[in-house]
C-alpha cells in the first residue's frame, strides 16, 4: 500500500522526529515501499493462529519485592545534559 | 600471534610462551597499523587494556587463571562498558558512557578477559552492510570497495583481518551470522534467552540476542561458555544450566539427520553460492551426516513479518531516547516539545528514523490489528514450519546470505531491497531458534558463509558439527591479503 504525505508528516509527529520538507517526498516513497513488502502477509491464512510474543510462548518472571539495588542517582546523573541538585532540568512546561 | 586461535593463545599463556601484556600491546599495535584502514573499531581501549593485561598476568601467576584470563577480544559497541563509551553506532550515544555493565561484559571481566575496545556497527543494529553507523563505514578485509555486512560489521571484520581474536556481536535479523558469512568467520546466534540482554542496548528486544564471532567453532564455544548464563536482571533469559560447549565438540557426527529447506536453494541464491553450498554439504555427508530435503512453507514471509515486527519494537525502544537524561540533547531548545524532537532528529540517522516511523505506522490506532497481530500470526506459522521440521531432522543447513560481500551503495536508494539480503537468517530470529554461519567456500576470493540452524538449546550440536566440519576443511584459516 501507499501512503500520502499528510500521513507520513503525521507519523513522524507520532514519533516526535522533524522531517524537512525536501525529505518529506523521499521518506513518503521509502515507506510506501516497505509498507507494500509488508503487505505480503495478507497472502497468509493466519485463521485461529494464536499471535506468538515469544519464542517459548513464556511469561515474565515476577521477583520477590526485596530492595536489591542502592541509590545511584549521582552517578546516573552525571551524564545527563543537565540537572540541579538532583533534578533534570528541561525547559518550562507551565508558565 | 595474531594469526593463533583462543585456544592457543590461552595454552600459551598458561605455559608462559608469551604474557598478556605482550599478546595485548600485539594487538593494540596491529589495530594502530591496520585499522586505519578498516574502520572496525569505534573506541580503542588503549590504556583499559594494559592494566587489564598486567592484572591477568599477576592472576596466571598466582595460578588462578580461567582459560579467558589475559586474553584479548572485543566488544560490539552496544554492550555497556561501564566508563567507556558505548555508542551503539549513533551520534544520539556518542556522548554516552555508561555508568554499569552489561552482564556479558561482567562476565568477561570476571574471567579475566582483556577488552581491547569497542567495534563499529549499523547504527542501532539497523542495517546489513556497517553503512548507518555515525562512525562511518566499516570495510571488509576481502576487498576494499565490499561491505563487511550488518550490523555486526565491525566485529566481523575485526576478527577476519586479525586485529582481535574474537568479539562480541548481536543478531535480531541476521546481524552475527550474514557479517560473519561475508567476512569468512565463524559466527554464533544463540536460542533466545541464552545471553542476558541486560545493559545490551535494545532494538527488538523479542528478537535480540548476544552471541560470538570468532575463527573457529572451538573459539566461539569457548565464548558461548562465559556469554551464556541465566541472569535475574533479563526477565526473558530462561533459566536453564549452561554446559561446557567445548567438551562435545569433538563429538562424532555420524548418523546425524540433516534437512535442506527446499526454501532456501530458491530463485534468492545463484547458481555460483547454490554449488558451493551444495559443496559444503557434501563435505557433511563425508563425515556421515544423512541428508534429506525439507520444506519450510513460510519462508517467504519471514522478510515482511519481521519488518512489522522489529520496527513496532524499536519505534517503543527508541521512544526512551528524549534528550533529558543522557545522550545527545539539542542546543537551546525552545520548549519541551522541541527538545524531544529536535534531540531526536539530530540525534538518529535515515535508517533510524525509517524504522521508527515505520513501528510508530504499524502501532497506531486502527493498524494494529492488520500489522503487528498480523505479523505475530505468522510469525506462529513460521515457528510451526521450524517444529515441524525438526521432527524429521537434527539440524537444518543451507546458506547465510543470498550473495557473498557485495559493494558499497550497491543496494540503490530502496531500503527494501536491502532489506532482502536478510532472507535467509530473519525466519530462525523469529522463531528464537539459535542459527551459526561457518565459512563454507569461496566465490572469487570472496568468503561464502555456510548456514546450521538448531532446535532450541541446540548450541552444542551446532558448535559439534562446525568444528567436525573445520577439522576436514580449512575454509575458516583462509585470510585477507595483506592481513596475514
Amino acid at each position: 500500500m501507499s501512503i500520502k504525505r499528510e500521513d507520513a508528516e503525521n507519523i513522524a509527529r507520532l514519533a516526535k522526529l522533524q522531517i524537512s520538507d525536501e525529505q518529506l517526498e523521499k521518506i513518503t516513497g521509502d515507506l510506501s515501499n516497505i509498507l507494500s513488502l509488508v503487505d505480503q502477509l495478507k497472502a497468509a491464512n493466519t485463521q485461529d493462529i494464536e499471535p506468538m510474543a515469544h519464542p517459548m510462548d513464556a511469561v515474565q518472571r515476577l521477583r520477590p519485592d526485596h530492595i536489591t539495588e542502592t541509590d545511584n542517582r549521582e552517578a546516573f546523573q552525571k551524564i545527563a545534559p543537565a540537572t540541579e541538585e538532583g533534578l533534570y532540568l528541561v525547559p518550562k512546561v507551565i508558565e | 600471534m595474531h594469526n593463533k586461535t583462543v585456544a592457543e593463545l590461552s595454552k600459551g599463556l598458561a605455559a608462559g610462551s608469551f604474557s598478556s601484556v605482550e599478546l595485548t600491546q600485539h594487538f593494540l599495535t596491529r589495530i594502530a597499523q591496520q585499522d586505519p584502514a578498516l574502520n572496525s573499531f569505534i573506541t580503542v581501549c588503549n590504556d583499559e587494556a594494559l592494566a587489564d593485561a598486567k592484572a591477568a598476568d599477576a592472576k596466571i601467576a598466582s595460578g588462578s587463571a580461567s582459560p579467558w584470563t589475559g586474553i584479548p577480544f572485543a566488544h560490539k559497541d552496544i554492550f555497556c562498558t561501564q566508563g567507556v563509551k558505548t555508542s551503539c553506532g549513533s551520534k544520539m550515544l556518542d556522548n554516552f558512557i555508561p555508568p554499569y555493565d552489561s552482564t556479558v561484559t561482567r562476565n568477561f571481566k570476571q574471567q579475566g578477559a582483556v577488552c581491547l575496545g569497542k567495534t563499529n556497527m549499523d547504527e542501532f543494529a539497523m542495517g546489513s552492510s556497517n553503512e548507518s553507523s555515525y562512525y562511518g563505514r566499516v570495510v571488509n578485509p576481502w576487498g576494499e570497495n565490499l561491505v563487511p555486512g550488518g550490523s555486526s560489521g565491525g566485529s566481523a571484520a575485526a576478527v577476519a583481518a586479525r586485529l582481535t581474536p574474537a568479539a562480541t556481536a548481536t543478531d535480531t535479523g541476521g546481524s552475527i551470522r550474514q557479517p560473519a558469512a561475508l567476512c569468512g568467520v565463524t559466527g554464533l546466534k544463540p536460542t533466545y534467552g541464552r545471553v542476558s540482554r541486560y545493559g545490551m542496548i535494545a532494538f527488538a528486544s523479542s528478537l535480540d540476542q548476544g552471541g560470538p564471532i570468532a575463527r573457529t567453532a572451538e573459539d566461539a564455544a569457548m565464548m558461548l561458555n562465559v556469554m551464556a548464563s541465566y541472569d535475574d536482571k533479563d526477565s526473558t533469559c530462561i533459566e536453564r544450566d549452561v554446559p561446557d560447549y567445548t567438551s562435545t565438540l569433538n563429538n562424532s557426527i555420524e548418523g546425524l539427520n540433516i534437512g535442506l529447506p527446499k526454501e532456501f536453494f530458491s530463485d534468492h541464491l545463484n547458481a555460483n553460492m547454490q554449488q558451493q553450498v551444495e559443496n559444503a554439504v557434501k563435505e557433511l555427508e563425508k563425515l556421515g551426516a544423512n541428508i534429506k530435503e525439507i520444506t519450510l512453507p513460510h519462508t517467504e514471509l519471514s522478510v515482511p513479518a519481521y519488518y512489522v515486527i522489529a520496527p513496532a519494537e524499536c519505534s517503543a525502544n527508541l521512544s526512551r531516547f528524549d534528550g533529558v537524561r543522557y545522550g545527545h540533547r539539542c542546543a537551546d531548545p525552545k520548549d519541551l516539545e522541541d527538545l524531544y524532537c529536535r534531540s531526536r532528529t539530530e540525534g538518529f540517522g535515515d535508517e533510524v528514523k525509517r524504522r521508527i516511523m515505520v513501528g510508530a505506522y504499524a502501532l497506531s490506532a486502527g493498524y494494529y490489528d492488520a500489522y503487528y497481530r498480523k505479523a505475530q500470526q505468522v510469525r506462529r506459522l513460521i515457528k510451526n514450519d521450524f517444529t515441524a521440521a525438526f521432527n524429521d531432522v537434527d539440524l537444518i543447513v543451507g546458506p547465510t546470505s543470498p550473495t557473498p560481500a557485495f559493494g558499497f551503495n550497491s543496494k540503490g536508494d530502496d531500503p527494501v531491497k536491502m532489506y532482502l539480503e536478510d532472507i535467509f537468517t530473519i525466519s530462525t530470529n523469529l522463531a528464537g531458534l539459535p542459527g551459526m554461519s561457518i565459512p563454507g567456500g569461496m566465490i572469487d576470493n570472496l568468503p561464502v558463509g555456510l548456514q546450521l540452524i538448531g532446535n532450541y538449546f541446540d548450541e552444542a550440536r551446532l558448535l559439534n558439527v562446525s568444528h567436525q566440519f573445520q577439522q576436514a576443511t580449512d575454509w575458516h584459516t583462509k585470510t585477507p591479503k595483506g592481513f596475514e
